[in-house]
C-alpha cells in the first residue's frame, strides 16, 4: 500500500529542527526555568519519533546511525562519573561545584557540574526511548 | 589492614583469579597455581611460633562497623596459631594430593579450587577473629563452602542429599550460636572475645548465662558432629576424598572443638559446661566407634571414626574444664585432660589425614571402597599399605606412634574423673575403654580387610597398581609426622601445646612433658586390655556381627531426620499450594483485599481519619469540568471492549492529568507528562497491530468480585487522600529546598535542582532503572530464538 | 479542591484496580498506567495544592508550591513510562507467541510451571 505523506514529510522537515532546538534550549534552561534533562531528552526523542512517522525506520537509521544502547551506557557513565568526580575533591559522592567564568565579548558564563549530570540524564532518556521505539518498530 | 588481615583474605583474593587461570592455562593443572598459597601462609604463621611460645599475642584491628562494636580484629595466640598451622599445613598437603587425585581433563577444577580457597580463608578467619560477629560470619562461610564441596559432584543424588543435610544441621547450629553471641553481647556489651573473657565474673552470675551456654554448645556440637548431630558427617563423605581429608576430618569439623576451647575461659566455671561436654563427648565417642565397625565402605568407617575421635577430644575438653570448676582438687589432675585433647587434635589430623588419603588412593586405583570387594592389595601397593599400617596403628593407640601417647593421656584424663565426688564417675573410664576396643577393631578392619586376605580382581573395575608418586607424597609426609611425633612428642610441647593450653586455661601453669614409659600403671594395663580384647573380637567378628541387626531401623536418627524433612517439605508444599494458584490475578486480589483491610483498620484503629475543610484551595469551574472528564474517562475505560478505545481513553486520562499539573503550578510536570503521554500513545500505536482486536472478557461473577475489590480500593484511597490533607503531623522538609536552591546549588528551578543536586542519588538510580527496562525490551524482542517457535 | 481531588484519585485507583484484576493482558497494562496517574495525583495532593506560585526562584514570590512532591512525581512519571513500555512489549510478545491475551490460558500447566 502506498500512502501519500507529502504534507507530513514536508512539515516534519521544518518542525523537526524547531523541536530539536527547543529541546536543547529547554535542557540548558532547566536549571532556572522549567525543563531539564528529562523533558529535553523526551522532546528530542519526540522529534526523532516524528521523523520515524513521516519517513521509515531504515532511512532514520541511515540519518542517525547511533546504537542507542551505547547512548544509555554513555549517559549512565556521565551521571556516575560526575558523581564520582566529587570523590576526587574529597567531598561526598554527587557533590556538585559551580562557578562563573568571564568570557570576553560573550560576557558572564555560569558553569555548573550539575549540567554534566543532567546531560547524563538527557542521554539516558533519549537512548532508552529510542531503543524502545526502534526495537518495537523494527520487529518484523 | 595489616599483613595478618591480608593473610586471612589472601585465599579469597586468589579465588578470584582461579577461574581466569583455569580458563587460560588449560594445560597446567590449576592446583599448581593454588599450592604456593597455603605453603606461603604456613611459613608466615610458623614465624609467629616464637611470639606465642613466649606467651605473647599479636592483635591487629581493622575498623569495620565500629558503631555497632563490630571490628575485624585478628588475634594470634597459642590456640589460634595451632589451628592456623593445621589449616595451612594440611591445606598444602591436600592441594598437592588433589592435583593427582582430580584429573584436569574431566573435572571442573575451577569451581573445586574456588570452593577450597573459600573454605581456607573462612577457616583462617574463624580461628583468628577476636570479634564474635566476624567469627560467626566466617563460621557460616565454612558451612557454606563445605556445602559446595560436598555437592561438588552435584549430578549425583547422594552428593546433593549429603550437602543439604550438612548445610541444614550446621547452619541450624550456627544460628543457635549467633543467638548465644547476642546473649553474650547483652550481658557484656561487647563482641570482643578478649573483653568478654575479662568480664567472665559478670557473665557467670547473669540469668542469661545458661541460655548462652546452651546456644554455644549447640553451635559447637553441630559443627563437630557430636551425637545426635553426627548424622551429617557420614553423608558428607560424598565429597571428593581430598575434601573429606581436609574439611571433614582435619579442620572444619574441629571448629566446634575450637569454639569450646576458645569459650572455655568464659563458661567453664559452671558445672553444666563440664558435664554436657564430657557427657556428649563420651556418648559420641562410644557411638561413633561402635557404628564404625558395622560399615563396609572404607570412607564410612573413617567418617564414623572421625565422629568418635571428635567425641574423644570433646570429652577431654569437658574433663579439663573441671580444673576451673573444682577448687578443692589439684587442678593438675584435670589439666592433663586438656593437654591430651590438644595433643590428640594434632595427632588425629596427622593419622586420619593419611588414612583418608590412603582410602582415596585405594578408591582411585581399584574403583571401589567396599571392603567386601577389596583384599590382598598388600603386594600390589606396598607403599600405600605401609602408610595405612602406620595411620591405623596410631589410631588404634599402639606404640611407637603418636596415637599411643595421646591414648595413654586420654586414659589418664578419664581416670581423673574418679577424683571427683561423683558416684557414676566410673562410667567414664569404662565407656572410654569399650570405645577404645571398638576403635582398635575398626582400625584393624581398615588395614587387614583391604590389604590382606584374598585378592579378588574379578570384583574390581580397574587393575590396581601402586599410585603415582605425586599422590603418595602427602600421605608419606603425614605418616612420617605420625612417627616423628611418636618418638619426639616434646618438639611440640613448648612451641605449640603450651601456648595453646595457656589460651584455653589462662591462669594455670603448664609444663608439658610427654614420655613413653610411665611404669606398669592403670593406663598401660588398659591399653594392653584393649589390644587383647580387640584382637579376640576382631578374629570373631563374623560371629557377633549380628548384634547390629538388633537395633530397629525405625529408631535410627537418620530415619528421624529424613522423615522430619519430608514432613516439613510436604507441609509447606501443601500450605503454599493452598493459596498459590498460579494465577496472578488471584494474587493481586489477595494483595488488594489485604491493602483494604490493613489500611482501613489502621485508619480507624488509630483514629487518623479526619476531613478538614480549612485551608483547601479554591475550585474554579474549568477545574470541575476537567475533574468530571477524568472521572468519566476512567469509568469508561473499565467497560471498553476494543483495543483502540482503550488506548484513546488512556491517552485522554494522561493529557488531562498534565492539564491538572498546569493548574497546580507544576510546569515541569506538565511538560514531562505531555511529552511522555505523546510518546506512550505512539508506543501503544506501534504495538497496535500486534495487540488483540477485541479484549478477552471476564465472566460476570468474576467481574462482580473484581468490582467489589476495586470499589474498596478506590474508597480506601479516597479516605487516605482526605486524611493526608487533614493531618499534618510534622513540618515538611520542603522549606529547606525552597530556601537553599539558589544559595547552595546556584539554580532557579527548584524541581530540577532537587532532581540533579539535592536528591541526585534518586535520579541516578532512576535512570539506571530506565536503562534496565530498555535492556529488557531489547532482550525480549531482539534476543530470542528466530522463527517465533511455538512453545 | 483537595476534597475534589481525593475523589478523583479514588476513582482513578478504582478503575486501575478493576482493570488490573481482569483477564485481558491489555487491560492489565492499561491498569498499571492508570494506577500511576492516580499515584502521581495523590502525591501532589498530599503536599497541598496551589500553595503559591510555581517553584521557580525567578518568580520572586512570597510563597511557592511544594517542589518536593513535584520532584518525586517527575521521577515517578519517567519510571512509569519505562514500566509501561516493558509491560507493553511483554504483552504483545506473549500475544504473538501464544495467540491469546487471556491470562487464564497463559497459566503454566501442571508440571510445566
Amino acid at each position: 500500500m502506498k500512502t501519500n505523506d507529502l504534507i507530513l514529510q514536508t512539515a516534519t522537515k521544518l518542525i523537526l529542527f524547531l523541536i530539536v532546538l527547543f529541546s536543547i534550549y529547554i535542557f540548558f534552561a532547566g536549571h532556572y526555568t522549567p525543563g531539564g534533562g528529562f523533558v529535553g531528552g523526551l522532546l528530542t526523542s519526540g522529534a526523532i519519533l516524528l521523523l520515524l512517522l513521516a519517513f521509515d525506520l531504515k532511512m532514520v537509521q541511515n540519518i542517525l546511525p547511533f546504537n542507542y544502547l551505547y547512548m544509555v551506557a554513555l549517559g549512565l557513565l556521565f551521571a556516575i562519573g560526575t558523581g564520582a568526580g566529587a570523590l576526587l575533591f574529597n567531598t561526598p559522592f554527587l557533590t556538585h561545584a559551580f562557578g562563573d567564568i568571564h568570557l570576553p565579548v560573550l560576557g558572564e558564563l555560569h558553569l555548573h557540574t550539575a549540567t554534566l549530570f543532567d546531560l547524563g540524564v538527557y542521554l539516558v532518556v533519549v537512548g532508552v526511548t529510542m531503543t524502545i521505539i526502534q526495537t518495537i518498530g523494527g520487529d518484523e | 589492614m595489616s599483613l595478618l588481615h591480608l593473610a586471612i583474605i589472601a585465599p579469597f583474593l586468589l579465588a578470584v583469579f582461579v577461574p581466569i587461570l583455569y580458563k587460560h592455562m588449560k594445560k597446567v593443572h590449576t592446583g599448581w597455581f593454588v599450592l604456593p598459597l597455603p605453603i606461603l601462609l604456613f611459613a608466615y604463621f610458623v614465624s609467629f611460633i616464637s611470639t606465642t611460645s613466649n606467651k605473647q599475642t599479636v592483635t591487629e584491628s581493622f575498623s569495620w562497623i565500629s558503631a555497632l562494636g563490630i571490628d575485624f580484629t585478628a588475634k594470634v595466640d597459642g590456640l589460634g596459631l595451632l589451628f592456623t598451622l593445621l589449616i595451612t599445613g594440611i591445606g598444602a598437603l591436600v592441594v598437592l594430593y588433589s592435583i593427582y587425585y582430580l584429573s584436569k581433563d574431566t573435572e571442573k577444577l575451577n569451581t573445586f579450587y574456588v570452593y577450597l580457597l573459600l573454605f581456607m580463608g573462612a577457616m583462617l578467619g574463624v580461628v583468628l577473629s577476636d570479634n564474635l560477629i566476624v567469627l560467626y560470619l566466617f563460621w557460616e562461610l565454612t558451612s557454606f563452602s563445605s556445602f559446595l564441596l560436598i555437592g561438588y559432584w552435584y549430578d549425583r543424588e547422594k552428593s546433593r542429599y549429603g550437602a543439604q543435610k550438612s548445610m541444614i544441621i550446621t547452619v541450624f547450629g550456627g544460628l543457635a550460636m549467633l543467638g548465644g553471641i547476642i546473649l553474650l553481647y547483652i550481658m557484656t556489651g561487647t563482641f570482643s572475645i578478649t573483653e568478654i573473657i575479662a568480664q567472665s565474673d559478670v557473665i557467670l552470675s547473669h540469668p542469661l548465662f545458661v541460655p548462652a551456654l546452651l546456644c554455644f554448645l549447640l553451635g559447637a556440637f553441630t559443627k563437630s558432629a557430636q551425637f545426635p548431630f553426627h548424622i551429617w558427617l557420614p553423608d558428607a563423605m560424598e565429597a571428593p576424598t581430598p575434601v573429606s581429608a581436609y574439611l571433614h576430618s582435619a579442620t572444619m569439623v574441629k571448629a566446634g572443638i575450637y569454639l569450646v576451647a576458645r569459650m572455655s575461659p568464659v563458661f567453664a566455671e559452671h558445672s553444666l559446661w563440664l558435664w554436657l561436654i564430657a557427657g556428649f563427648g563420651l556418648v559420641t565417642l562410644f557411638w561413633g566407634s561402635f557404628s564404625a565397625v558395622k560399615q563396609t565402605d572404607l570412607k564410612s568407617i573413617l567418617a564414623f571414626s572421625t565422629v568418635s575421635q571428635l567425641g574423644l577430644i570433646m570429652s577431654l575438653l569437658g574433663i579439663g574444664a573441671a580444673a576451673l570448676h573444682f577448687d578443692n582438687i589439684d587442678p593438675a589432675l584435670f589439666t592433663v585432660a586438656t593437654t591430651a585433647a590438644v595433643f590428640h587434635l594434632i595427632n588425629h589430623a596427622t593419622f586420619k589425614g593419611s588414612l583418608f588419603m590412603v582410602v582415596g588412593i585405594v578408591d582411585h586405583e581399584t574403583g571401589t571402597r567396599d571392603i567386601r570387594k577389596l583384599g590382598g592389595l598388600m603386594n600390589l601397593m606396598p607403599i600405600t599399605f605401609t602408610i595405612a599400617i602406620i595411620g591405623a596403628f596410631s589410631m588404634a593407640g599402639l606404640p611407637p606412634f603418636n596415637g599411643f601417647l595421646s591414648k595413654e593421656m586420654f586414659f589418664t584424663g578419664m581416670l581423673s574423673i574418679l577424683n571427683m565426688d561423683f558416684n557414676w564417675g566410673i562410667l567414664f573410664p569404662v565407656g572410654a575403654w569399650i570405645a577404645s576396643v571398638f576403635t582398635f577393631i575398626y582400625s584393624m578392619i581398615i588395614v587387614f580387610k583391604t590389604f590382606t586376605g584374598k585378592y579378588q580382581p574379578e570384583k574390581l573395575e580397574k587393575k590396581p597398581h601402586e599410585a603415582p608418586i605425586g599422590m603418595l607424597i602427602s600421605p608419606i609426609i603425614l605418616a612420617s609426622l605420625v612417627i616423628i611425633f611418636g618418638f619426639f612428642p616434646n618438639i611440640l610441647s613448648n612451641s605449640v601445646l603450651e601456648p595453646a593450653l595457656q589460651t584455653i586455661m589462662p591462669g594455670f601453669a603448664f609444663d608439658v612433658h610427654i614420655g613413653f614409659w610411665h611404669g606398669f600403671n592403670a593406663e598401660l594395663l588398659m591399653t594392653i586390655g584393649v589390644v587383647v580384647v580387640g584382637i579376640l573380637l576382631y578374629l570373631t567378628l563374623s560371629k557377633w556381627r549380628s548384634v547390629y541387626g538388633i537395633f530397629p531401623e525405625k529408631l535410627a536418627l537418620n530415619r528421624f531426620y529424613d522423615n522430619g524433612l519430608d514432613w516439613m517439605q510436604k507441609g509447606s508444599h501443601s500450605l503454599t499450594n493452598s493459596y498459590m494458584s498460579g494465577s496472578i490475578r488471584n494474587y493481586l486480589a489477595y494483595m488488594f483485599s489485604f491493602i483494604i483491610i490493613l489500611l482501613t483498620a489502621t485508619l480507624f484503629g488509630k483514629d487518623a481519619f479526619a476531613v478538614n475543610t480549612e485551608n483547601v484551595a479554591d475550585i474554579g469551574p474549568h477545574e470541575v469540568i476537567l475533574a468530571s472528564m477524568i472521572a468519566i474517562a476512567s469509568v469508561a475505560i473499565m467497560f471498553t471492549k476494543t483495543r483502540i478505545t482503550s488506548i484513546i481513553l488512556t491517552g485522554t486520562i494522561g493529557y488531562l492529568v498534565s492539564l491538572f499539573f498546569v493548574i497546580f503550578r507544576a510546569p515541569d510536570l506538565a511538560l514531562t507528562q505531555l511529552v511522555i503521554e505523546t510518546i506512550s500513545v505512539s508506543l501503544f500505536l506501534l504495538c497496535f497491530y500486534h495487540l488483540p482486536k477485541k479484549l478477552t472478557d471476564d465472566p460476570v461473577s468474576f467481574k462482580v468480585r473484581n468490582a467489589i475489590i476495586a470499589v474498596g480500593v478506590g474508597a480506601v484511597v479516597t479516605l487516605i487522600a482526605l486524611s493526608a490533607h487533614s493531618n499534618k503531623l510534622f513540618d515538611s522538609i520542603s522549606q529547606y529546598y525552597i530556601e537553599n536552591t539558589y544559595s547552595e546549588a546556584a539554580g532557579g528551578n527548584m524541581v530540577n535542582v532537587i532532581l540533579v543536586d539535592f536528591r541526585g542519588f534518586d535520579t541516578m538510580f532512576e535512570i539506571t532503572v530506565l536503562g534496565i527496562a530498555a535492556l529488557g525490551i531489547y532482550g525480549l524482542i531482539k534476543l530470542r530464538k528466530t522463527g517465533g517457535k511455538k512453545l | 479542591m483537595e476534597i475534589l481531588m481525593a475523589f478523583i484519585i479514588g476513582i482513578l485507583f478504582m478503575s486501575a484496580t478493576y482493570l488490573m484484576l481482569s483477564r485481558s493482558i491489555v487491560r492489565i497494562i492499561i491498569g498499571t498506567t492508570v494506577l500511576s496517574h492516580g499515584a502521581h495525583l495523590l502525591i501532589l495532593t498530599m503536599g497541598g495544592l496551589k500553595g503559591g506560585s510555581a517553584p521557580l526562584v525567578g518568580e520572586n514570590a512570597s510563597a511557592y508550591t511544594d517542589p518536593l512532591p513535584q520532584a518525586l512525581i517527575l521521577t515517578a512519571i519517567v519510571i512509569a513510562f519505562g514500566v509501561t513500555a516493558l509491560f507493553l512489549v511483554l504483552g504483545y510478545r506473549s500475544y504473538k507467541e501464544l495467540g491469546t491475551d487471556n491470562m487464564e490460558k497463559l497459566r503454566g500447566t501442571e508440571g510445566n510451571d
